[in-house]
């Protein structure tokens, strides 16, 4: 393989880091103080979807509106459980960047290991640099020189 | 990039001509599958402690969609205890055959209509329909278990061959599909043997073996996609000239099918990993118990809605964009074929898709297997001293970067794919990619 076989691989392999590691430019908003009421209930927590700012100091009010419910933050491993009725309180830092699952870390009945929501911290990174990863496999095929493999 | 020859190994060769290994393996497995069903029965209600969920939908599902495919395409079927019991009522043989040509019975020709993988197609629609139950149900998981390898016994007495596992079973269809992905082949090695061969022992069978079980005859094969690597072919050929061969990726989609079943299963199997992943991994509860609330109006319309996406919306975009694609060139062709040749663009995306949902749920849940084995009917027994270990996610920090991984890469190969069916068909392949591109993202989306 000479040179300029080398090239073009070697391009969509910088493109490709430079779209998985370069930090990206943002505004970073001041952390503040944040507390959000979460209602667990067989099989979905509303809201489904929190998005706090990087930083922020973040307190989950877990309320159980049926049978006791947990909730578990990926990526943090924080958790808290609930008992039917009663208000329990979760507080951590938001201070990793991303898009993270939360979910019921108690068994609370047949759809218990799909009982999740989405906890968003600043911009979600992961999708923007994975759909950039995406086009850039595609424009590696649609626009490289030579025969498909 | 060439084959390079496992069975002229002379070891590995033995241990697969050697029945007793193979039946060993047999014999843990349908061990295994016979337990997962009674503890099913059994055992607590509770899915996540209880062995036929746990085991079945986290252990299995994860050594199948993560290692046995991609890698051993059609190796998990050279194990499945599903059509043993109807196999050995069949041939009145638990091991192979006693020294004499193999009996052969007058059973049955499937019938020449059915001959496809549609009834499979819907029997992947009708498991997938009811998933959310089947997922965490026990009962309902020994359930489908047990009527899997009582249609198995049922049409072994009634039809010749693996007639389950060829038209029927809902795993083995799209195991066969991604099989073509597999860096792994069961081909002849010189074809003239095979023309020359009268005896098609192979096929027929011989005192050293059964005829083919998957009806496939070996002399053939091009793909991947029926021959479940029973290594009976290995065992009864006169001539030695079978071969097992590591082979590169993806070499069945070099010269795409033309068939409609087939296409259709590329759908069924893509669509259904976006439903799963937005539907059991999203934050949206009224589709979780849309789900599994099986019988209600809300589940009636998730039922309407998943096969209208599976059967109609993606085929039908999918079409328009292969349209476009000879639209672009003013290629005139027959768009049945064409469509049905693009629609293997979709098969690695597909499997990625897989691979990229189940290490979401994989990952999360496999802490479950150590409290399972040590308590696998959920009575509060502690085998192992693993009863107790509490619910955590293994590798979470790992799950995003390989899902990224996986799904940008499951791209690349389908791109790949579609690009030189472009080229062989003459045809531009923009647009397939670019709606596999977009598909892509919307994975991402749902996963990310």
């Amino acid at each position: 393989m000479n040179i300029r076989q080398w090239l073009w691989p070697s391009m969509l392999v910088l493109a490709g880091g430079l779209i998985a590691f370069t930090p990206l430019p943002r505004d970073k908003p001041v952390p503040e103080a944040r507390t959000i009421r979460v209602e667990a209930g067989q099989f979905s927590y509303t809201p489904g979807k929190i998005r706090v700012n990087t930083g922020d100091l973040v307190t989950l009010e877990l309320v159980s509106t049926d049978v006791v419910h947990g909730l578990y933050v990926d990526g943090y491993d924080v958790s808290v459980t609930a008992d039917p009725g009663q208000t329990r309180q979760l507080t951590f830092r938001a201070d990793q960047p991303g898009t993270f699952r939360f979910r019921c870390n108690i068994t609370c009945g047949a759809m218990h290991p799909f009982m999740i929501g989405k906890l968003t911290v600043g911009e979600n990174d992961r999708l923007l640099r994975a759909s950039g990863l995406a086009l850039i496999a595609a424009i590696s095929i649609v626009v490289r020189p030579g025969k498909p493999s | 990039m060439g084959r390079i020859e496992l069975t002229s190994n002379p070891v590995l060769k033995r241990l697969l001509v050697n029945r007793w290994p193979q039946w060993a393996i047999f014999a843990i497995m349908l061990a295994g599958f016979l337990f997962a069903i009674l503890s099913g029965f059994i055992g607590t209600p509770v899915g996540s402690h209880n062995f036929s969920i746990v085991f079945v939908w986290i252990g299995w599902w994860a050594v199948l969609i993560l290692v046995a495919v991609p890698f051993f395409g059609r190796g998990w079927c050279a194990v499945c205890p599903i059509p043993l019991p109807g196999e050995w009522l069949q041939r009145g043989n638990v091991l192979g055959p006693d020294g004499d040509a193999p009996v052969r019975n007058k059973l049955r020709h499937w019938p020449r209509a059915l001959r496809n993988i549609w009834l499979q197609n819907v029997s992947f629609t009708l498991v997938a329909l009811f998933s959310s139950v089947l997922l965490t149900n026990p009962t309902v998981t020994s359930i489908v278990l047990a009527a899997m390898i009582f249609l198995a016994i049922g049409l072994s007495m009634m039809f010749e061959r693996r007639t389950f596992c060829r038209y029927l079973c809902p795993v083995g269809g799209f195991i066969g599909l991604y099989a073509q992905a597999a860096p792994i082949e069961l081909r002849i090695k010189d074809k003239a043997a095979c023309v020359n061969c009268g005896s098609k022992a192979c096929y027929n069978g011989s005192a050293q073996g059964y005829g083919c079980p998957w009806d496939v005859f070996p002399g053939g094969l091009t793909k991947n996609t029926y021959c479940g690597l029973c290594m009976e072919c290995i065992r009864t050929c006169p001539y030695d000239n079978i071969a097992i061969s590591l082979r590169p990726f993806a070499a069945d989609l070099v010269k795409p099918s033309a068939r409609l079943d087939e296409a259709f299963k590329a759908f069924i199997m893509l669509g259904s990993a976006m439903i799963y992943a937005g539907v059991l991994l999203g934050p949206w509860g009224v589709l979780k118990n849309a789900a599994f609330q099986v019988g209600t109006p809300a589940w009636s319309i998730y039922a309407a809605a998943f096969t209208s996406m599976i059967f109609v919306i993606l085929p039908g975009l999918y079409y328009a964009a292969v349209k476009a694609g000879t639209a672009i060139t003013k290629t005139k062709a027959r768009m049945k074929s064409i469509f049905a040749e693009f629609s293997s663009a979709l098969i690695p995306l597909g499997l990625m898709f897989w691979v990229g949902f189940s290490l979401s749920f994989v990952f999360t849940n496999a802490s479950y297997i150590l409290m399972a084995a040590s308590d696998p009917f959920g009575w509060g027994w502690n085998l192992f001293g693993t009863a107790t270990v509490a619910w955590q996610p293994v590798l979470s920090w790992l799950v995003t970067p390989l899902q990224t991984l996986a799904l940008a890469g499951g791209l690349l190969w389908s791109a790949n794919t579609a690009h030189r069916t472009g080229l062989q068909r003459r045809i531009s392949s923009l647009p397939v990619i670019l709606f596999c591109l977009l598909l892509t993202i919307g994975m991402a989306w749902l996963l990310l």
